[in-house]
Formats: C-alpha cells, structure tokens, sequence
C-alpha cells in the first residue's frame, strides 16, 4: 500500500467514526444505540491496526485488539446484560428536537477543524487531518450526554467521547505510549521508553472501573428512582 | 525507599481493610495505615530537603519541594481524618446509615484514594498524572453516595459525569501535550515525563501547547472546581460522609490544582508569554465572585463551606496565575492553610450535624454551650477561614493582595470584593449556630478533639510564625515554578 492509498482508507475509517457519532446523536432505541457505539468500536480498531501498519508501529496491533475486544465485545456486552436485568430493553427515548441537534454536531465538526487548524499545518504525518475528527467526535459525545435524559445514553455518549480521545492518541500521533504497549512490548520498551506498561494498563483499568461503577450506579438509580430517566434527578438546587 | 513505603502502605491498607471489612478494629487499622504513611512521608521530605530533588524508580517519580510538600499535608490531613471518622463513622453505623457492606468499602476506597492522591502528586509521567486523577474520582464516587439516598445518588451521578466528561478534556489537552512533545524528544514515554518536557520546553510548538492548555484548563480545573466547571462540587460535598467532604475540600481540590500549575509550567516555557497565567487569572477571579456571592444563599452547612472551598480554590488559582515569587509563595502558603482549616471545619460540621442530626443551619443552634469544642473549633475554624489575623490564611491572602495591587492593579477591587462577600456571609451564617441556647434536640456526645485542635494550632501557628523550614521549602517551590 502506498502512502496515498492508506490515507484515504484511514481518512474514510475516520468519516465512518464521525458518522457513526452522529448515528449516535439521533437514535431513539437503546438497543440501536448500543450497535451503533459498537461499530464505532469497530472503524476505531481497523483504524488504528491500518495505521499501525502504515507507519511501521506495530505495537499499535495491540492497541487495535485491545480496543477490539474493549469496546466491540466487552463494553457492548455489559450494556446489554445490564439492560437485560433492569428490563428496559423496549425503553425509547423522546429525542427533542433532531434538526437542531443536527445543526449544532455540524458546528462542532466545523469549530473543531477551525480549532485543531494550526496543528494540522505542522503534522507530517499521513493522519493529520484525524486530530480534528477525533476532536468532533469527542464533542459530539458531550453534546450527546447534554441533549439525552438516560443514564444508559449518557454512559453511551461518554464512552464515545473516549472513542474520540483513544482516535485522537493512537491516530494522530501514531501512538502514544499512553495507550499502547500492553505486555509483550514491555521488555523490549521499558528500557527506553519508560514504563509504558504501567501508564496503558493504568488507562484500561480505568475504563474497567468506570464501567464496574456505572452498572452499579444503573441498579441504585433504578431502585431509588423507579426509573433511569435521570431528569428525575433535580433535587440538589440552589435554594432560594 | 520511603517513596515505595509513602505509596506503598495505603495501597497494601486499602486491601487489608477490603477484607477486615467491618470488624471492630477496622478503623483502628485505618488510623496506623494513615499514620505510617505520613511518617513515610516525613520521611522522604526531610530527604529531599537535604539532598535536593530527586528522580527514582527509572525516572518516574520526581520529587522536588513543590509536591513533597503537598504530599505531607495530604497524607497528614488523611491521618487526622482518619482519626476523626473513627468515632463519627462508628456513630453513623449505629445509626444505621450504612451498612456492613458499606464499612467495608469506606475503609478500602478511603486509603486507595489517598494512594491515588500520592500517586498523582509524586508522579513524573503527566500520563500516569492523568490516570491517577482519574482513580482518585473513581475511589470517590461510590463513597459520596455511601448512604443511597436519592439526593446522594444524584450527587454521585453529577460527580461521575461531570468529572468525567471534564477529566476526558485533560486527556485530550495531554494527547496534544505529546503530539508536541515527540516532535522534539522522540516517540515513547520519555516524551511524556514532566522533567524532560521542562526541560525541553522552549523548544516545543507554541500553538500547539496554548491548545493543549486550553483542554488541560477545562479538564483540571473541573476537577479543582472553578466556576464555571464548579457544579458537582457543592452536591459531592454536602451529600457525602463528612470525612470524605474533609478530604475532598481539603486534599483532592490541591492535588487538582498542583497537576494544572505543572502543566501552566510546561506552556509558559513553550509560549514565553503570560498566555496560561491570563487564563487561570480569569478562571480564578470568577471563581472568587461566583462562590462568595453564593455563599449567601446556602441553607446546608456543608454545602456553604463547599462554596468556600471554590472561592479559596479560585484565590490559589488567581495567585499562581499571577505568578512573581510573592503571589506564588501566597499560592503554596494558601493551599497549605486552606486545606488545614477547611478540613478541620468539616469535622466540627460533622460533629455539629451529628449532635442535631441535620445539616440545615436554622436548626443548629447553641453549639459553644452545647460542647465547647465543636462550638469554638467551628467559631475559630470559620474566622481563620474567612482570612482573619493571627491564622495563616490572613498571611496568604494578604500577600496575594500586595502581589495583585502591585502586578494587576485592575483586579483589586474583584478580589477585595469577593473575600468581603465571602467573610460577611460565612459569619452571619456560622455566628448564630455557634451562639445561643441549647436546643431541645441536641444531643451530646463525644467528639475526637485531636485533630480539629491539631489543625487550627498550625493554622495559628503559620499565622504567627513562619517556621524557618517551611519558609525554605516554600521559596524553593516558587524557584521550581517561577
């Protein structure tokens, strides 16, 4: 593969992440949701397994199934589970007003490229224009957890904010050792680099963790609440 | 070696307490865990005020007069909350707030906070900086609704998200920091070690870093709890055990703090400019405002002390903004004194909402006759709070107020507003809780005197004297960042 070939499957790879997040915005069923953020998982890793080939870096393999089997099987599998138990498998969700939200992920697109403009104009490398979608898709996640009432849709739309940030360190600047490197490097890095090791499976059992809490979180809330709607939560206000 | 036993023992602690889980003894375990932590940490502070800075364990820990410094106060101030929730957690159990389960994981997630808390501040890696912030919310979370009322739950979830989201911005804001960075120190994790990048930092793209402090802004200073990225905080605060609302004001919000001024560190180096110092400035200021005019609102006890936190959060971030070696020395003295009073005026809260088994301040009343200690410590507590001399926050902000006159005159009036605001309004709210008859639904009990005492008499002590070391320890400091 040429240079020029591979930077436009990437640059595609990365349209089909953006696209999926917009997906993500609009989808009323939580279940579409969950499919939705598991092919975002999907583009993600290919993504990321291309580049690691480009570019020569194939400690990104790692980084590749790691998010594979992170974010395509692990985490979509746990939101399913827990839907199952708490029974809102039919649950919909009134989405206000697409258009708008439509019209502001449009904005975010375009502040992002505006924004990561000066960044890009000094990268050589062949995914520079990644750094800006990366940024889009966290933002639209944020918007995500904004416009939507769920706690399960708020937990998707974080998840897909850190899609965007995992886009952004594998991506753009061929791998941080942020979040790469897990184990069979280690001996060969650690004496150059580090403790690569440490900072990866630090990031993952991050993520890990969060996911173990927010499943707790579900079952207090539904318990204490009847319901996940978390509009039902405006009790902390300021009193006047 | 006292830096493996400093991180070492709350981690080995918190496992130990995973499985002593609610037996007797627990908090007693939790108590000498703190205590050899901190004397862990005495330890490799007298090293470093010896030997100078130091790099170890493959360069990545670096210990210098900036974080050791921060490193004994928060593992003394865990000590001393240890202490305290001995008796107020032991009461609440009775009271039948938490559970058997509960004990357990309070214990655990009360030391394996405190090891990330070390962790993040020791640290070299501004990665593992990152993922050590992001530890310490998560041991928090599930504490803040240790009690599982609805209010609680609501408090945790806003604590969960909005940190969340904020800290995923800092990730970002390092992402760029690398991108950067491995143009000019090559690809690995040596790119990503804070003496290389200070190092190295004139040599670093600008444009590229002014971005990455723009994300790193957003993301740690939600976690400091500057407005207007302030909305978890009073919720997470109030809703909590009191020991956690301790060491979240008092310790978590400084380590927040120290992780952006080393970030403003490296972007002042690259940008040569008063570009991130600007920035901090704004946040801070608006921070003072917003708190102080919120404090006169507040109907929770702890809520209104929350708000205090923000606006003495805003002042340290508005000092190091500034920047000069004397609004710098204010910073590092505020956030040590800060830290000291604010904890110590959650335990008498504590007591006080024990003894009245509400946090509502109407119907907290005669606290001096009722137990002297709780009714004063809160009295002194709130008077050194609101920058009153003798005690040290006096000094602090009287020294940030010089710098401030002389470097950025128009901010004057903003901040002598805000600290007036803020004095007016905790004293008309902490006077009549204090002063007055006993109500008849107080009930008295037995509080843990040592370490409200304990911390006010440093605080006054600080006042009055500045200790020989900590003066030489604190210009260090402001050489390491000027």
């Amino acid at each position: 593969m040429d240079i020029q070939t591979t930077a436009q499957i990437i640059n595609f790879l990365a349209a089909m992440v953006l696209l999926t997040a917009f997906g993500m915005l609009v989808q009323r069923r939580i279940y579409g949701l969950i499919h939705l953020f598991a092919w975002q998982g999907l583009f993600l890793s290919v993504s990321t397994a291309i580049v690691g080939y480009a570019a020569g870096r194939h400690h990104l393999y790692i980084s590749a199934v790691l998010t594979l089997t992170l974010k395509v099987i692990l985490l979509p599998y746990i939101l399913n589970v827990l839907i199952h138990k708490l029974k809102i498998r039919k649950e919909i969700e009134t989405v206000v007003n697409v258009p708008l939200t439509m019209l502001i992920g449009i904005a975010l697109v375009i502040f992002s490229y505006s924004l990561t403009a000066p960044v890009r104009e000094m990268s050589t490398l062949v995914t520079r224009s990644i750094l800006a979608i990366a940024l889009a898709t966290v933002m639209i996640g944020l918007l995500m957890m904004i416009t939507r009432r769920h706690a399960v849709t708020q937990i998707i739309g974080f998840l897909a904010m850190e899609n965007g940030l995992f886009f952004a360190a594998t991506s753009a600047t061929y791998g941080m050792p942020l979040v790469v490197e897990l184990g069979l490097f280690f001996a060969a890095t650690s004496a150059t680099y580090g403790m690569p090791l440490v900072v990866e499976l630090g990031v993952a059992i991050d993520i890990l963790i969060a996911a173990f809490i927010f499943g707790i979180f579900f079952f207090h809330i539904n318990t204490t609440f009847d319901s996940l709607d978390v509009e039902q939560m405006a009790r902390l206000k300021e009193g006047e | 070696m006292p830096l493996l036993i400093l991180l070492g023992v709350p981690l080995f602690a918190a496992v130990v307490l995973a499985f002593v889980g609610d037996r007797k003894y627990a908090p007693e375990i939790n108590i000498a865990g703190s205590a050899a932590t901190f004397l862990a940490g005495l330890d490799l502070a007298l090293d470093v005020y010896n030997n100078g800075p130091m790099l170890a364990g493959n360069k990545f820990f670096f210990v210098d007069a900036f974080n050791v410094y921060l490193a004994v106060l928060t593992s003394f101030v865990s000590m001393t909350t240890a202490i305290f929730s001995r008796r107020y957690m032991r009461r609440e159990r009775e009271h039948g707030r938490v559970g058997h389960w509960g004990m357990r994981f309070y214990h655990a997630m009360f030391q394996l906070f405190i090891f990330a808390m070390l962790l993040c501040l020791l640290t070299n890696n501004v990665g593992v900086l990152w993922i050590a912030m992001e530890l310490a919310t998560l041991s928090t979370v599930l504490l803040v609704s240790l009690y599982r009322t609805p209010t609680a739950i609501e408090a945790a979830w806003k604590y969960f998200i909005l940190c969340g989201v904020g800290i995923a911005q800092a990730l970002f804001g390092t992402v760029l920091l690398y991108f950067a960075s491995e143009k000019v120190l090559g690809e690995g994790g040596e790119a990503l070690l804070w003496t290389n990048l200070i190092q190295s930092s004139g040599k670093l793209e600008p444009t590229i870093l002014s971005l990455a402090f723009v994300f790193l802004m957003v993301g740690y200073g939600t976690k400091v709890g500057l407005v207007p990225l302030h909305n978890w905080l009073p919720d997470a605060h109030s809703e909590g055990p009191t020991p956690i609302s301790a060491v979240l004001s008092g310790l978590l919000l400084n380590v927040a703090l120290y992780a952006l001024v080393r970030c403003k560190a490296i972007v002042d180096g690259s940008t040569h400019t008063h570009y991130a110092g600007n920035i901090m400035m704004g946040f801070g200021i608006i921070s003072i405002l917003v708190a102080a005019f919120s404090l006169l609102r507040q109907k929770d006890i702890k809520r209104m002390f929350s708000y205090s936190s923000i606006e003495h959060m805003g002042i340290a971030t508005f000092a190091f903004g500034l920047g000069g070696p004397i609004a710098t020395y204010g910073a590092l003295l505020h956030m040590l004194v800060h830290s000291l009073a604010k904890s110590s005026i959650f335990f008498t809260v504590g007591h006080a909402s024990q003894m009245h088994r509400t946090q509502e301040m109407d119907k907290i009343k005669g606290l001096i006759r009722g137990n002297p200690l709780v009714g004063w410590g809160m009295m002194f507590g709130a008077m050194a709070i609101v920058g009153m001399p003798p005690f040290g926050i006096f000094t602090s902000e009287f020294l940030i107020l010089t710098a401030t006159i002389k470097d950025a005159p128009l901010m004057t009036p903003f901040l002598l507003l805000g600290l007036a605001v803020a004095f007016a309004a905790v004293f008309r709210k902490v006077q009549p809780m204090v002063a007055g008859e006993i109500p008849p639904y107080q009930k008295s009990m037995k509080v843990a005197n040592a370490p409200v005492l304990l911390h006010m008499a440093i605080v006054l002590a600080v006042g009055l004297y500045m200790p020989v070391f900590l003066n030489q320890w604190f210009h260090k400091a402001v050489q390491i960042l000027k």
